[in-house]
C-alpha cells in the first residue's frame, strides 16, 4: 500500500468524521456511556478486591503456649513457621507483653484487676499470632505448629492454637464463603454491563453505517476496492473511540475527586481519587484501547455487509 | 467489446427480468436500450456492472465473463466502465470536486493527475465555478452533469448511462444529451438507457428495443417505436 492511499484514507475518514457531525456527536455519546462503565467497573472491581483482601487480612491463626515454656523453644517454633513460605509474618506476644496488654484493656474495670492481684502472679499465656498470604493455608500452619511441638505423641509447650476452636472455625468458614461469592458475583455483574453496553455501541456503529450504505454501493460501482472503501471508516470508528476515550477520562477526574475521601473512609484506605491518578496509566489504556478497538472492529465488521456486490 | 450471450433473469418470485437476450457492442458505438418500464433496461445495465448476476448465460467485457471475476478484482473492471444513474448517486458529505477525485483516486491516481484532470473534467460538464459546492447545494442537471464528469475521468473504455435524464426537465436533458454525444465523438462507447422519444429520435443511433424482458427490434439508425 502507498503512502499517498494511507493519506487519503486518513483524510476521507477525518472528512467524514468532521462532516457527518451528528451521526459523530451520537455516536461519541453512546461510545463515552460504554467506556464509562468499563471505568467504573475497574474501580469497583478495586473496591471490592481491596475490601476482600482487607477482611482476608485481619484473620489471624494464635498459638497459647503453657506458663511453663521457655521463652527460646517458642522462639525456635516462631522461627521455623517464618521460614515456611505461606507465613507472611509471625508476632510473638510474651507473657508480661499479654500482661501490660489485659491491664490496658481492663484498667477501667476493678474487678477483673483485683481478680488478677489475687492470683499474685501472671496467669496469661505467651502466643504467637501467624498471617498467612491466604486465608486457605491456616489448616497447614496450625497442623505444622502442632507437628514441631510433639514429642512422642503427646504435646510438649502448645497449649491451644485458636484454628481448632470451633467457633474460630465457623466464622472462618463463613468469611471465606461471603467472599468468594461477592467475588464470583462482582465478577458476573461486570461482565454482563461490559458485554451490554459494548453491544448498544457495537449496534449504533452499525447504525451509523448503514446510513451510508448507498454511498458503500456508489463506491462501489465508481470501482473502489473493498479496502479503500472500508479503511476510512475504520478511521472514524478510531477517532470515535479516541474522543469518547478522553472525555471519559477527563469526566473521571472530577468524579473520583468528588468521591475520593469518601470512599477512603468507608472502604478503609482505597482513595479513588489517588488510585486513579496513580493508575492513570492503566486506565488510559484500558479506556481509550478499548474504544480504539471497538471502533475499529465494530466498523470493519458493519462495512462488510455491504461491500458484497 | 461487450457481449450479451443469452442472458436470462429469473427472480426468486419467478418474474422474469430477462429472457435469453443476446447482442454485441462495438467500440465507439452509441447505443441506446429503449423500453416501458419493467422491461429489463435497468437489470441488462446492472449485468453488465456486476450488480446483479444472470439466472443463465453470461455478459463479456472485452473477453471476461465479468461474473466469473473475484470481488476483489470488480473495482479494477468497474474503473474501465464509467456509470451514469437516473437519481445520479453522488456523495453527498463530498463537494463536487472531491466526488470526482474519489474515482481517481479509487484508481490510484496520483495527486498531481487528480489536480489537473479533475477541473479539466468539469470545465467540460460547463460546472467549473461550483466545485467546491456539496451536490444539495446543486440542481439537478448540475449533479448529473458532476455524475456524467465522474463517470469519464478514468477515461473508460465505456459509458453506462441509466435513464440519465429521468429526473431532468428538457432543457437539462438536451445538455446532458448533447455531453454524452461530445464523449461519444472522442470514442468512447456509450450505452444508453431511456424512455425519452425525443431524445431517441433526435440521437439517429442504434437502437435496442426491448419488451418484457426480451429484445423485440435491433435497428442500426432507429427511432422510438413502441
Amino acid at each position: 500500500m502507498s503512502w499517498i492511499t494511507i493519506k487519503r484514507i486518513f483524510r476521507a475518514g477525518f472528512l467524514d468524521f468532521w462532516r457527518n457531525a451528528f451521526v459523530s456527536f451520537a455516536s461519541i455519546l453512546v461510545m463515552t456511556v460504554t467506556l464509562f462503565v468499563v471505568g467504573l467497573t475497574i474501580f469497583a472491581g478495586v473496591m471490592l478486591n481491596f475490601t476482600i483482601t482487607e477482611l482476608r487480612n485481619k484473620v489471624d491463626v494464635s498459638v497459647y503456649f503453657l506458663t511453663t515454656t521457655p521463652e527460646d523453644r517458642i522462639l525456635t517454633l516462631k522461627q521455623a513457621l517464618e521460614a515456611r513460605p505461606e507465613v507472611v509474618s509471625v508476632g510473638y506476644l510474651s507473657r508480661d507483653e499479654a500482661l501490660a496488654k489485659f491491664r490496658e484493656r481492663y484498667k477501667d474495670d476493678q474487678l477483673a484487676l483485683q481478680a488478677l492481684e489475687e492470683l499474685g502472679q501472671n496467669p496469661l499465656e505467651a502466643s504467637l499470632q501467624i498471617r498467612a498470604k491466604d486465608i486457605t493455608q491456616y489448616e497447614a500452619i496450625a497442623q505444622f505448629a502442632q507437628n514441631q511441638d510433639t514429642e512422642n505423641g503427646t504435646a510438649t509447650s502448645i497449649d491451644k492454637i485458636s484454628f481448632y476452636d470451633a467457633k474460630y472455625r465457623v466464622a472462618l468458614d463463613r468469611l471465606v464463603s461471603i467472599t468468594d461469592s461477592a467475588q464470583r458475583l462482582g465478577l458476573i455483574v461486570i461482565a454482563i454491563l461490559i458485554l451490554t453496553t459494548i453491544a448498544i455501541s457495537f449496534n449504533t456503529l452499525r447504525l451509523a453505517i448503514y446510513s451510508s450504505r448507498d454511498e458503500i454501493q456508489v463506491m462501489r460501482l465508481v470501482g473502489a476496492g473493498a479496502f479503500f472503501i472500508r479503511a476510512p471508516f475504520m478511521v472514524e470508528g478510531v477517532l470515535y473511540g479516541l474522543v469518547s476515550g478522553v472525555i471519559t477520562l477527563l469526566l473521571f477526574y472530577p468524579l473520583t475527586w468528588w468521591l475520593g475521601s469518601a470512599t477512603a473512609s468507608f472502604f478503609g484506605g482505597v482513595n479513588v481519587f489517588t488510585y486513579y491518578l496513580s493508575h492513570f496509566l492503566l486506565f488510559f489504556g484500558v479506556i481509550v484501547g478499548t474504544g480504539v478497538i471497538l471502533g475499529a472492529v465494530a466498523s470493519f465488521l458493519a462495512v462488510r455487509r455491504y461491500l458484497k456486490i | 467489446m461487450i457481449y450479451y450471450d443469452r442472458v436470462s433473469k429469473i427472480y426468486a418470485d419467478n418474474s422474469v427480468a430477462l429472457e435469453d437476450v443476446s447482442f454485441s457492442v462495438e467500440p465507439g458505438e452509441f447505443i441506446s436500450i429503449v423500453g416501458h418500464s419493467g422491461a429489463g433496461k435497468t437489470t441488462l445495465v446492472k449485468m453488465l456492472l456486476a450488480e446483479e448476476r444472470p439466472s443463465s448465460g453470461s455478459v463479456f467485457f472485452e473477453s471476461i465473463n465479468i461474473h466469473e471475476l473475484p470481488l476483489h478484482r470488480m473495482g479494477e473492471m468497474r474503473r474501465k466502465i464509467g456509470t451514469v444513474f437516473q437519481d445520479f448517486r453522488l456523495l453527498p458529505q463530498k463537494t463536487a470536486y472531491e466526488n470526482i477525485a474519489f474515482a481517481m483516486e479509487a484508481g490510484g491516481r496520483s495527486e498531481q493527475d487528480i489536480r489537473s484532470d479533475v477541473p479539466h473534467v468539469l470545465e467540460l460538464v460547463d460546472l467549473g465555478d461550483k466545485m467546491n459546492n456539496f451536490p444539495d447545494e446543486l440542481s439537478g442537471g448540475e449533479q448529473q452533469r458532476v455524475a456524467i464528469a465522474r463517470a469519464i475521468v478514468n477515461q473508460p473504455d465505456v459509458i453506462v448511462a441509466d435513464e440519465p435524464t429521468g429526473n431532468l426537465d428538457p432543457v437539462n436533458t438536451f445538455e446532458v444529451v448533447q455531453i454524452l454525444k461530445k464523449i461519444n465523438d472522442l470514442g468512447t462507447t456509450i450505452i444508453l438507457t431511456t424512455h425519452n422519444k425525443g431524445v431517441i429520435d433526435s440521437l439517429k443511433k442504434r437502437v435496442i428495443t426491448m419488451d418484457r424482458g426480451k429484445v423485440i427490434r435491433d435497428d442500426r439508425e432507429g427511432k422510438y417505436i413502441l
